[in-house]
């Protein structure tokens, strides 16, 4: 069964290697992956999206995926700009970077059809920055997202990473350290339990 | 010393007086006749005349190791009207505008191939170097390429019926740029100094030659050999249907040409002027206006100018150029 | 994509950049400067039309060139893309196809590829990156063993930016499959010969006319040498077209590159609901494999050409020489002209038009998810307000937005 996974952030802050490092990932454990950008002409700052498919058998289809089982947000001040949430399936992950829960991004009512515990921002950015030096938060993101889904194992995503970056072995080891410990926040915040997601009541 | 002679006329091939090493490569019965005989170019063309010079003696300084890759224009549709050819050389045609760039492929193809003895020699005339050959030249400089690229320089576009190009001087009738109304010919103020602009890319050498000094032309040659890296040589070749000249008149044309200082012979290296031919007989570019049809609207029947405006700046254009150049003696260039 | 071209050993590689092929070029760039693939010259060249001359020349003189463009770019080079196609050289040329402008769009359709299929070049269309890389591979062979350059098109972004499983050959595969590049006819001082004469009235229609059955010569070498490749590599790749499901179906659909394969995620769906529908790639668009399209075709009730060009004034481009290969029988031919400009082609859109073309209503030409809206309302401003100019603007105008900001 594929699952279909939509990453959204703004130029420069790797949503294409996102895609990219997701399908190595995938790939590394066996299975087919389809990874491919949305594009524009190069320019950092500009609103990107980038698809990732992954499946036990072969992927032949080249549409954008319009029905995500999970959405990646590398910048949250896309939902102003973008239709971030559409299409998503009623059974679908989503994870946000940032270091605000949902309700406080504004997210909340919109999210509220979604299964709650699917949903959970990541303070990513945050993240990175120490363990790497730079506020670039795909590999980060994509660790929580091995924790979230399941879909991909951490130590795939390791490996993922590390190949990557395999041309300077100190960077690679920061950015799988990075994507570890978003891994271990999302773990937490999951067997935290319904109360420790951040949609706030439903009396609010 | 050796002693120098001058040609006479075009009767004179070799100079039997003067040491073989210093004889035009065309006293060689062992010459390559590269361009060889059965061509259809008009009678006097300058152009046949300077190629065949220039590539026997390409030929001579590259031992026959040597490629050619021709531009469109009188040169290639004179000498290849299939099923006939002649030329005796490697000789490959593509298009008008991309002599440069496919002569870079040749290189590239014989670098690769470890053949580092062929060289490749580029040509075309003024329309296929200086305008639409232009983009692939500057880019062939600029990357230095190891090419000998031959500009052959008629001033305009002749196999199409004399339209007027990037390198037509001012005042010229052409087709296009007709002797008609308050500034009849090429207008003044346009057109490309194409030497100065090969110069500009700061290439390893850079020559100006004509048809009237045929030894100066083979030695440019042979020196250009001697050097690796992107070189230009322009070369003046009058052309008697488009010049409206006689045919018997393409040497002494080009002659007059240096001599009014209208047309400047010289070397370059690396950008920088290195050595020039002093005019050894200065004269007024009335001489060398005359005997063209193509500034025949200057003059009555008489020879006098009817616009002497047009012929003074021509004068001046030619005085500016003595000076730039240092084309006689008691003038320092200032180029 | 890069890795591949490498292990065909090319001896020259020049190539201007544009989007969306930049990558391929920068890693063969790389791996010139590194000496991982030598002896080759890497040219950074001035224009592409200088791309295609920089390759002429070196084909010419004994070279195994390679370059790569799209779109404008291969607009620019038109006059040496001819060239090349009536010298006969063996040139190998990636086009990671992309819409031509104005207006200026990067994303991907196949308008350029149709701008050059008259030049005389065999044209490749990949359906995965793993055909895209393999069709590489056996379009060096196939055109120096022809004397015709090829040119392997590829859709830009959608194939040439997506990360899919490949199986990369081995540099020992590609050398059992694609032996050293050796021209009956070159440029050597050693034995001189003149390339590129003007052939008059009395030869020239005999050239051109070599030229065709070159390419006849290529419709046979093609599936032949798809053949060696699978024994040689273990998978199938190229051929003249794939079938897929035709075989009892009432609907084909016809189409070119990646495309295919949402095509045939839908055509399973569509088949598990009951319809009889079937899709057939093509893989030679030219030269157009019209006896195998046919035999494909001729028991069908009705074709459907999914294509992402059109002839403006007229229709499908695809579709037209599809409907010449199929002169003389009455199966109709629709058009469906889809993804022009690179809008994404989705299986929700699709469907509904193969399920309209299943009940028989599906019209001649269709423009796939036309804003209709749009389109009514310019042409009804046009009419009140007749001006010339360009479309894209004057649409911005009518919606009161000015031009500038567009």
């Amino acid at each position: 069964m594929v699952f279909e996974v939509r990453i959204h952030g703004r130029g420069g802050q790797g949503v294409v290697t996102a895609a990219e490092l997701l399908a190595v990932a995938a790939f590394e454990e066996g299975r087919f992956a389809q990874a491919f950008p949305s594009f524009g002409s190069e320019r950092t700052g500009a609103p990107v999206v980038s698809y990732c498919r992954l499946d036990e058998r072969e992927i032949r289809t080249r549409e954008p995926v319009v029905a995500p089982d999970a959405l990646i947000v590398l910048d949250p001040t896309l939902v102003h700009q973008v239709d971030l949430f559409a299409g998503l399936l009623g059974t679908g992950f989503v994870l946000v970077n940032s270091t605000r829960t949902l309700d406080e991004l504004g997210l909340g009512t919109l999210l509220e059809r979604f299964r709650h515990d699917r949903l959970l921002t990541v303070p990513g950015t945050e993240i990175a920055q120490r363990h790497t030096g730079r506020p670039v938060p795909n590999a980060v993101l994509l660790g929580g997202f091995a924790a979230l889904t399941s879909e991909v194992s951490i130590e795939a995503v390791t490996k993922a990473v590390g190949d990557r970056f395999g041309a300077s072995p100190s960077v690679a080891e920061r950015n799988v350290a990075a994507a570890a410990e978003a891994y271990a926040y999302v773990r937490r915040e999951m067997s935290d339990g319904v109360e420790k997601v951040m949609l706030s009541a439903p009396a609010d | 010393m050796a002693v120098r002679f001058y040609q006479v006329g075009s009767f004179a091939v070799g100079n039997r007086l003067v040491d073989g090493t210093d004889r035009t490569v065309q006293s060689d019965p062992g010459r390559s006749n590269s361009l060889t005989s059965g061509h259809r170019a008009c009678q006097g063309c300058g152009e046949a005349l300077g190629a065949r010079y220039a590539l026997d003696a390409a030929m001579r300084a590259t031992a026959g190791r040597m490629v050619a890759v021709n531009a469109t224009g009188c040169l290639e549709v004179f000498s290849t009207p299939y099923p006939e050819t002649s030329w005796q050389i490697a000789w490959l045609h593509s298009l008008f505008g991309n002599a440069p760039a496919v002569a870079t492929g040749v290189a590239a193809a014989l670098r690769v191939k470890g053949r580092n003895d062929v060289r490749v020699v580029g040509q075309a005339g003024d329309g296929g170097t200086v305008d639409i050959g232009f983009g692939c030249l500057s880019g062939m400089f600029e990357r230095n390429d190891d090419v000998l690229f031959i500009c052959y320089d008629n001033q305009a576009y002749m196999n199409t019926g004399v339209q007027r190009s990037g390198a037509t001087p001012p005042a010229a009738r052409t087709a296009t740029t007709e002797a008609v109304g308050p500034e009849p010919g090429n207008p003044f103020g346009q057109g490309k100094n194409m030497p100065a602009l090969a110069m500009a890319h700061e290439i390893p050498y850079v020559a100006t030659a004509t048809v009237a000094d045929l030894h100066d032309l083979e030695a440019k040659i042979e020196r250009a050999m001697t050097f690796h890296g992107a070189r230009y040589l322009h070369i003046l070749v009058p052309c008697p249907l488009g010049w409206g000249s006689a045919a018997c008149d393409t040497v002494r044309i080009a002659r007059l040409a240096t001599q009014t200082g209208l047309f400047p012979v010289f070397e370059a290296e690396h950008g920088e002027v290195v050595r020039v031919t002093k005019i050894r007989r200065p004269a007024p570019v009335t001489e060398y206006l005359r005997l063209q049809g193509r500034f025949a609207h200057l003059f009555d029947g008489s020879g006098q100018p009817v616009r002497p405006d047009i012929v003074a700046a021509l004068q001046d254009l030619a005085d500016r150029t003595v000076r730039r150049y240092g084309l006689v003696d008691d003038v320092e260039g200032g180029f | 994509m890069a890795h591949t071209v490498a292990l065909c050993r090319p001896e020259v590689v020049c190539a201007y950049p544009i989007s969306p092929q930049t990558h391929i070029i920068e890693a063969l760039g790389a791996l010139v400067k590194t000496g991982e693939l030598s002896p080759c010259e890497f040219i950074n060249v001035e224009s592409e039309f200088a791309a295609m001359s920089v390759a002429i020349g070196a084909s010419a003189a004994g070279a195994r060139a390679f370059t790569a463009t799209s779109s404008q770019g291969l607009l620019f080079m038109m006059e040496a893309v001819y060239n090349a196609g009536g010298l006969g050289l063996p040139i190998v040329m990636t086009l990671a196809n992309r819409a031509i402008g104005a207006p200026i769009n990067i994303w991907n359709d196949h308008s350029d590829a149709m701008a050059a299929r008259d030049a005389g070049w065999v044209q490749l269309f990949a359906e995965t990156n793993q055909e895209a890389a393999d069709l590489h591979i056996l379009a060096f062979r196939l055109a120096e063993e022809l004397s015709l350059p090829v040119m392997v098109c590829m859709d830009g972004f959608i194939l040439t930016h997506a990360s899919e499983r490949v199986d990369l050959p081995t540099p020992e595969q590609v050398d059992a499959y694609l032996p050293p590049f050796e021209p009956r006819q070159l440029l050597d001082p050693d034995d001189p010969v003149s390339i590129g004469a003007m052939v008059g009235p009395e030869a020239f229609e005999e050239v051109r006319f070599i030229a065709h059955t070159r390419h006849l010569q290529a419709l046979v070498r093609i599936e032949e040498l798809s053949e060696e490749f699978a024994e040689t590599f273990g998978r199938d790749s190229g051929g003249l077209l794939h079938r897929y499901r035709t075989v009892d179906a009432d609907t084909v659909v016809v189409a070119l590159g990646s495309v295919l394969g949402t095509i045939k995620d839908l055509v399973d769906t569509l088949r598990e609901g009951g319809m009889r529908i079937g899709v057939l790639g093509i893989t030679s668009f030219r030269p157009f494999p019209s006896d195998a399209v046919r035999a494909a075709l001729e028991k069908a009730r009705r074709v459907v050409v999914v294509e992402k060009a059109f002839s403006v004034g007229f229709g499908g481009v695809l579709s037209t020489d599809l409907a010449m290969s199929l002169t003389g029988l009455t199966v109709p031919v629709a058009t469906v002209v889809a993804g022009l400009g690179g809008r994404p082609i989705t299986k929700t859109s699709l469907q509904s038009v193969f399920e309209s073309a299943d009940r028989g209503e599906l019209g001649q030409l269709t423009f796939l998810d036309l804003n209709h809206d749009l389109v009514a309302r310019e042409l009804q401003r046009i009419v009140q307000y007749p001006r010339s100019g360009p479309s894209a603007e004057n649409i911005l105008r009518g919606l009161g937005t000015p031009a500038g900001t567009g």
